[in-house]
C-alpha cells in the first residue's frame, strides 16, 4: 500500500491504495467521481480519459504513483458549473447517446481546444481518434468541436 | 425466462400497426387523491404543477427517455419543460417491458398517447366543473386549461383535487398529426446535461453502503467446467475478501475496489473441465452449416412455384461470421440478496426477463426480488441476457453483503452471446428482359429462441417474421429458413437477422443487375414498379413505400449524376422492424486497383419511411448511429472460435469505427402519417450489402463472405 497526495480538481485527496492501482479504479472506487468510465481497460478506447497537467491521458493505464502531486482533472472538474463550453456544445449539437463515452470524448476535445483553439478536421480525427463510440456518435462530436471553438473565439478562448 | 417473449411483443406492435382496435385499458397509477392525480400508471401530476411520465422502457441510448413521454404530452397538451421523467422497474404495470425489436415507439404509441388523452379529458371536465361552463367551451394548452369567452385559466397542478375524483373515461378522441406540437419536433433529449457532466448514473457507476466489488473466473472453453482452484495467491491480494465457486462455470473473487477483485483474479488458479467443446472452431462451424445446407427448411414466404420456371439461371452462396454487441459499458449489476428478498440495479433490457432469470437461480420466488434498471452505456441486444444478474445475485447471496459484478472487456467480448454465423443460398431465374422471374432464398443458420429453449413454433425462428421479409414483388419467390445448431452461445444483436439477410439478398440481387447490364437502382426500381402488399407473417411490406426510399436516397445521393474520378457507390434497400431503409455508400478505394485495396467511405446516404417520426433529432441519431455500427460490422466484426475459446478479446482485435473511418452521414425521412416503426435497427441491414456493391462497382470483385477486411 501506498499512501498518495493527489491534486484533483483543484483539491488535495489523500489516498492509501497499492501504488500499481490504474489512477481510473482510485477515481472511481476510492474517490467516488464516477464521471471517469471503464471501457476496456487497455488504452483502447478512451473512456477513462482525463487530464494530467493538462495532457489527455488513459487513466486506465496510468498507475496511480505516477500521477502523485500531479495536477489531475476529471470530468466533474472540467467547468465550475458543468458547462464548460464544449459540454453547451454537445448538448446543443445533441452529441449523447448512450453517453457512456462521452465525457472522456469531453475530456480529449478540451485538450485539444486548450491547445489548437481552432482545430481543423484533420486535426480533430487526430486528437479524437483514440476514443471509441459505439453508438457512432463521431459525426456531431466533431460539429460540436467546431461549434464549441466558434463559441470560444467569439466570447475569448475556451477556459 | 420470461413466459412473455421477444414475438409476443413484437406482434402487439404489429397488430397495432395494422389499424386493429385495441381495448381501451391502463392500467392504474398509485391512486388519485387530493393530492396526486394519477389516472395511470404512466402518470402522475401533483399540486406544485408538477407532471411526472413514467418510461417503462430501458434507456440505453436510443432515446426513449425522451420519445416516449413526448407521445404521452402531446395528447396531454402539457407544457414539455414542465415533465419530469421516471424510469419504471420490472413491473406487472406495463405489460412487456422488453427493449428490444426497435419495438418502444411502435409498441408504445396508443397507450402512451390514450394515457395522455385520458388524463387531458379529465382535466378539462373538471376546469368546466370548477367554472360551471360547458366542457366543449374549454380548451387545453400548454399545460393549462383554459376557457376562452371568460379568459380564465387554470394549470393542471390546480385541477389535480377536482380531476381526481372524475371517473376515468372508457373512450377518448386522439389528436390528428396536423395538430402535433411535441411530436415530430426536434426536441432536446432529457438526459444529454447528466451526460455530459458525468453525472448519469450508469449501472457500473450505482454505489450502495458496504459495497463489494466482484469479477469472474469463467470457463474460457465454451461449456467447460470448474474441476478444482487455488486461491492462495489470490487471497494475499490487498482488499480480497472472498474467493469461492459460484456456479458450475465460474469461481467469484471479491474485494474492496474493482482492481482488488481484478488482481484476485489475475492471482487466481482454476482447473477446468474443459468438456465436449475442447476441440470446436469456427471452420467446424462453418463446415456444418455447409452440410445442413443439404436439409429440407421451412418456407418463410413463398410465392408461385420458383422450382418450375425456366431461363437464365444464376446462383451464389454468401456467409456471414459470429459477431459480438460490444456496448461501451461492460456487463455488471448490482445486487443486495438477503435470505427472502433480493434487490437489483441493472442495466438491463428486459427487467421483468432479469427478475425471472434471478430468482430460481437464488431459489426465491419472482416477487421477492426488485429488480431497479439503470441507465446503460449502450445494450444492442446484449442486455437481453441476464447472466451477469445471476451472477450478482450468486455472489449477493453467498457473501451475505452488496455486490457489483463488473465484466472486464475481455469477458464481455469472450463471454457474450454472439450474433450467429449463417449461410445464405440464392438463386433466380431470369426473364427474357434480365429481371428474376424467379426467385429463392435459403438461409441456413442456427436458431437464438431455439438455442434458449424459447419456442420455434413451426420450425421458425420467431426473429425471422420481423426481420427477413420479402423486398420485391417477384411473381416466384422463396425464402426459406433451415435450422441448425451450435453450441457457441448465441444472442439477439442490433438488427438479429436482418443484417445477414439483406447482406445476402441485396448483394444477390446488385449480382443479377450486373448479369442483365443495368443499373442497380433502375433494376431495383422495376421490381417495385408494380405497387404489391406482401404479407409475410403479421406484417404486410408494401413495393410502394419501398420505391419510396429508394427514390429518395438516390435522388439525395445524385445517383443519376457522374461521381468524381476515384469514387464509386452501391446502394441496397431493406425492410425490417416494419420500416423500410435504402442507403447509398459513397468510396474510393485506398491502395488503387493493387489486391490490398481497402474501401474507404466517404458519404452515405440514408432514407427511411418509419411512420410518423417522433423526434427527428433523435431518429437521425439512431440512422447514424446504425449505419456506423453496420460499417463496424461489414468492415472487421468477426468471433472466432478456436480449440473451444473465443480468440478476439478487446478493441485491438475487435476494432469497432473510429473517427478517422466515419462518413458523414445524410438522413432524410419520407413524410408520414402512418403509425410509428422501427428506428433503432433498420438502419443496419442495408449497410454491408451497399458497401460491398460499391466494392464491387470500384474492383468487379464480388464480396460474398463478410467480414470484408477478413
Amino acid at each position: 500500500m501506498a499512501d498518495l497526495t493527489l491534486r484533483i480538481n483543484g483539491s488535495e485527496r489523500k489516498v492509501s491504495v497499492p501504488s500499481e492501482t490504474p489512477l481510473l479504479w482510485v477515481l472511481r472506487d476510492t474517490l467516488e467521481l464516477t464521471g471517469t468510465k471503464f471501457g476496456c481497460g487497455a488504452g483502447l478506447c478512451g473512456a477513462c480519459t482525463v487530464h494530467v497537467e493538462g495532457n489527455a491521458i488513459r487513466s486506465c493505464a496510468t498507475p496511480v504513483s505516477q500521477v502523485a502531486g500531479k495536477s489531475i482533472t476529471t470530468i466533474e472538474g472540467l467547468s465550475a458549473n458543468g458547462l464548460h463550453v464544449l459540454q453547451q456544445a454537445w448538448i446543443a449539437e445533441e452529441v449523447p447517446q448512450c453517453g457512456y463515452c462521452q465525457t472522456g470524448q469531453i475530456m480529449s476535445a478540451a485538450a485539444l481546444l486548450a491547445k489548437t483553439p481552432n482545430p481543423t478536421d484533420d486535426q480533430i480525427t487526430q486528437a479524437m481518434n483514440g476514443n471509441l463510440c459505439r453508438c457512432g456518435t463521431y459525426e456531431r462530436i466533431r460539429k460540436a468541436i467546431h461549434r464549441a471553438a466558434g463559441n470560444a473565439a467569439a466570447s475569448g478562448g475556451a477556459r | 425466462m420470461s413466459p412473455i417473449s421477444r414475438r409476443e411483443l413484437l406482434t402487439g406492435g404489429v397488430a397495432v400497426g395494422a389499424g386493429l382496435v385495441i381495448g381501451f385499458y391502463l392500467p392504474h397509477g398509485n391512486g388519485s387523491h387530493k393530492d396526486s392525480f394519477s389516472p395511470n400508471a404512466y402518470l402522475r401530476i401533483t399540486p406544485d404543477n408538477k407532471v411526472t411520465i413514467v418510461v417503462a422502457r430501458s434507456e440505453m441510448g436510443q432515446g426513449v427517455r425522451t420519445a416516449l413521454p413526448m407521445i404521452l404530452a402531446e395528447e396531454l397538451e402539457a407544457d414539455w419543460k414542465q415533465i419530469e421523467i421516471e424510469q419504471a422497474g420490472a413491473s406487472t404495470l406495463y405489460g412487456d417491458q422488453t427493449t428490444g425489436g426497435s419495438a418502444s415507439v411502435r409498441t408504445t404509441w396508443d397507450p402512451m398517447r390514450k394515457a395522455g388523452a385520458a388524463a387531458r379529458e379529465m382535466l378539462l371536465s373538471a376546469a368546466a366543473l370548477t367554472w360551471n361552463v360547458p366542457r366543449s367551451a374549454c380548451t387545453a394548452e400548454n399545460g393549462r386549461i383554459k376557457h376562452a369567452a371568460s379568459n380564465r385559466s387554470l394549470s393542471f397542478g390546480e385541477l389535480v383535487g377536482k380531476a381526481s375524483t372524475l371517473p376515468i373515461p372508457t373512450d377518448v378522441t386522439l389528436k390528428q398529426s396536423k395538430d402535433y406540437k411535441i411530436v415530430g419536433q426536434r426536441l432536446a433529449r432529457v438526459d444529454s446535461p447528466a451526460k455530459v457532466k458525468g453525472e448519469a448514473t450508469f449501472g457500473i457507476d450505482l454505489r450502495l453502503p458496504g459495497m463489494k466489488y466482484a469479477v469472474l473466473s469463467r470457463s474460457p472453453v465454451i461449456g467447460g467446467k470448474v474441476t478444482s482452484f487455488d486461491d492462495k495467491d489470490s487471497k494475499k491480494v490487498s482488499g480480497v475478501s472472498y474467493v469461492g465457486k459460484i456456479s458450475d462455470s465460474a469461481v467469484a473473487v471479491v474485494a474492496d475496489t474493482v482492481w482488488g477483485a481484478m488482481e484476485g483474479r489475475r492471482t487466481l488458479n482454476v482447473t477446468w473441465d474443459e468438456g465436449p467443446n475442447k476441440d470446436l472452431n469456427t471452420a467446424a462451424v462453418m463446415a456444418s452449416l455447409k452440410q445442413s445446407a443439404s436439409k429440407k427448411g421451412v418456407n418463410l414466404f413463398a410465392a408461385g412455384e420458383p422450382a418450375k420456371v425456366s431461363g437464365r439461371h444464376i446462383s451464389a452462396e454468401y456467409q456471414l461470421p459470429f459477431m459480438a454487441h460490444a456496448p461501451m459499458e461492460p456487463g455488471n449489476c448490482t445486487a443486495q440478496c438477503e435470505s427472502s428478498k433480493c434487490e437489483l440495479w441493472a442495466p438491463t433490457q428486459v427487467p421483468q426477463d432479469c427478475r425471472d432469470s434471478v430468482a430460481p437461480a437464488i431459489g426465491l420466488d419472482p416477487d421477492q426480488v426488485k429488480v431497479n434498471v439503470t441507465l446503460m452505456g449502450g445494450g444492442f441486444g446484449r442486455r437481453l441476457e441476464h447472466d451477469y444478474a445471476v451472477e450478482a445475485a450468486l455472489v449477493s447471496k453467498a457473501i451475505n453483503a452488496p455486490v457489483k459484478v463488473i465484466w472486464t472487456r475481455e469477458d464481455d467480448m469472450r463471454f457474450s452471446t454472439y450474433r450467429p454465423a449463417s449461410l445464405h443460398q440464392l438463386s433466380a431465374t431470369l426473364d427474357n428482359s434480365g429481371f428474376p422471374a424467379a426467385l429463392r432464398h435459403r438461409i441456413i443458420a442456427p436458431s437464438i429462441s431455439g438455442q434458449k429453449g424459447q419456442p420455434v413454433p413451426n420450425g421458425v425462428d420467431p426473429d425471422l417474421p420481423d426481420e427477413a421479409g420479402p423486398v420485391y414483388g417477384i411473381p416466384n419467390y422463396s425464402i426459406e429458413y433451415v435450422m441448425t445448431e451450435t453450441p457457441v452461445p448465441l444472442g439477439w444483436m442490433r438488427s438479429v437477422y436482418a443484417l445477414q439477410a439483406a447482406f445476402a439478398l441485396e448483394s444477390f440481387i446488385d449480382e443479377l443487375a450486373i448479369a442483365a447490364g443495368k443499373d442497380p437502382v433502375q433494376y431495383r426500381l422495376h421490381l417495385l414498379a408494380k405497387d404489391q402488399d406482401l404479407p409475410y407473417f403479421t406484417t404486410t411490406w408494401k413495393t410502394s413505400r419501398m420505391k419510396g426510399v429508394l427514390q429518395l436516397a438516390a435522388e439525395k445521393a445524385g445517383w443519376d449524376k457522374p461521381l468524381a474520378a476515384g469514387r464509386y457507390r452501391g446502394v441496397a434497400c431493406f425492410g425490417s422492424f416494419s420500416s423500410y431503409m435504402a442507403e447509398v455508400i459513397e468510396i474510393s478505394m485506398e491502395g488503387g486497383q493493387t489486391e490490398s485495396a481497402q474501401p474507404r467511405v466517404h458519404r452515405v446516404v440514408a432514407a427511411v419511411d418509419c411512420g410518423q417520426v417522433v423526434n427527428p433529432s433523435i431518429l437521425e441519431q439512431q440512422i447514424q448511429g446504425g449505419i456506423v455500427y453496420g460499417l463496424a460490422n461489414a468492415l472487421r466484426a468477426k468471433i472466432t472460435i478456436e480449440k473451444g475459446r473465443v480468440v478476439q478479446g478487446n478493441f485491438d482485435d475487435y476494432a469497432p469505427l473510429r473517427m478517422d473511418e466515419t462518413p458523414t452521414v445524410e438522413v432524410y425521412a419520407v413524410p408520414s402519417q402512418e403509425a410509428p416503426t422501427g428506428i433503432g435497427e433498420p438502419s443496419v441491414p442495408p449497410v454491408a450489402p451497399a458497401l460491398c456493391n460499391a466494392i464491387y462497382a470500384a474492383t468487379k470483385k464480388r464480396i460474398r463472405a463478410l467480414p470484408i477486411l477478413s
